[in-house]
């Protein structure tokens, strides 16, 4: 059986070009370095820590912001600590928010040793069986077109996961000063008074 | 009918603009979830651990709105990286409401080692920690904690002491059906 064939910054890349002015929360280690290096906005958070709190940090926002779409960009490590989650999100059901994970089957940022889902573990058939109702499986280029359809005009939430080659990405760091992204972020999304002014 | 100091919670949740309230049940929480479930201005938010509270609450603040974390005692033990990896690393605002087990009058011995951990848990990742027992107490300490938590991005947990919400009992509340095994 071949790997997955899909290479991670081309599927980084063209998602970004369907993105519009999606906000954007990236799990922690490469989907962080993947969206830094293809489309670097001050709408982008990218977690540095918290393990498995990607989706739910995507949840919150998703729900403050109704008027936005959310996309949550994570690897399978995160999404598999944070499994718990998609039911969570199944059950408020933000018509904004889409999970898109992108599945290496492996921890990329520990010296690639193999995830749950390299030896089987179906994340998208777990987001279905949580309750999520529109799920993805991408493992091509047919697949992947299937999804920028889904994001741009489909039913959300959304989940899919997406197959990709374990390789080390372009080594493009956001910075990393978590008091910084959340301001930037706050003040692209807000405005610059209310993002430093709370009532 | 809710009383006591889950109604002026709400209450000051609705005063402050706390718009996300998160929460894995508690019985000594019921009322305030039941008095946030019925409030249109509220979403509640079921966790199934109480580490999603703490991504909601940070996502929830990017996006522009305040959240509350409701939990029992046992669940800050699951939030503890999370806190100190975003809200702590990030100045995140965070306020949460946690119902004690395992400290005063406690019959079950499983909940006394975390009911015991939690203050030091939770200072030791820079929350601020209001312990509290009676009405006033928390609802003194819930305003106050609102104020720090959304004006100081501060993190911020009100602990409901047994005192207040009672320790739950398991041989006099269910005695009637109880049967009591041995080796």
């Amino acid at each position: 059986m071949s790997g997955p064939e899909l290479e991670r910054d081309e599927v980084v890349s063209r998602l970004m070009q369907a993105r519009g002015d999606a906000l954007l929360i990236t799990g922690l280690g490469s989907p962080g370095w993947d969206a830094a290096a293809s489309d670097h906005r001050p709408e982008n958070f990218y977690l540095w820590g918290g393990m498995g709190c990607a989706v739910m940090t995507g949840l919150g926002c998703a729900l403050a912001r109704p008027d936005r779409k959310v996309w949550v960009l994570t690897g399978d490590g995160d999404a598999l600590m944070g499994i718990g989650s998609l039911a969570t999100v199944a059950v408020q059901r933000p018509e904004n928010l889409a999970i898109i994970v992108l599945d290496n089957e492996h921890y990329g940022e520990t010296g690639m040793q193999p995830t749950h889902t390299f030896h089987g573990t179906d994340l998208a058939a777990m987001a279905a069986g949580a309750g999520i109702p529109v799920t993805a499986l991408v493992r091509d280029d047919d697949g992947l077109s299937g999804l920028i359809d889904m994001l741009d005009g489909g039913r959300m939430p959304l989940f899919a996961a997406v197959k990709v080659r374990a390789g080390k990405p372009k080594p493009v760091l956001p910075p990393r000063d978590g008091t910084y992204l959340k301001t930037r972020f706050r003040q692209a999304v807000l405005g610059p008074t209310e993002a430093v002014q709370p009532r | 009918m809710v009383e006591g100091w889950a109604r002026e919670a709400h209450g000051l949740f609705r005063s402050h603009g706390v718009r996300q309230v998160g929460y894995v049940p508690d019985a000594g929480l019921s009322d305030l979830i039941t008095a946030c479930e019925g409030d249109n201005d509220i979403r509640t938010v079921l966790l199934t651990s109480e580490e999603e509270g703490v991504g909601l609450a940070a996502g929830a603040w990017l996006g522009g709105e305040k959240a509350a974390l409701l939990m029992q005692s046992s669940g800050v033990g699951n939030t503890v990286n999370a806190i100190g990896s975003i809200i702590t690393a990030c100045q995140m605002p965070l306020f949460l409401v946690v119902t004690m087990r395992g400290q005063y009058g406690e019959s079950n011995p499983w909940q006394i080692p975390m009911g015991q951990a939690v203050t030091p848990v939770l200072q030791s990742l820079g929350v601020r920690v209001f312990e509290v027992e009676s009405d006033r107490e928390a609802a003194d300490a819930i305003e106050a904690g609102l104020k720090m938590a959304f004006l100081s991005n501060a993190a911020v947990a009100v602990l409901i002491g047994q005192r207040l919400i009672g320790a739950k009992s398991f041989i006099a509340d269910v005695a009637e059906e109880t049967r009591h095994v041995g080796a």
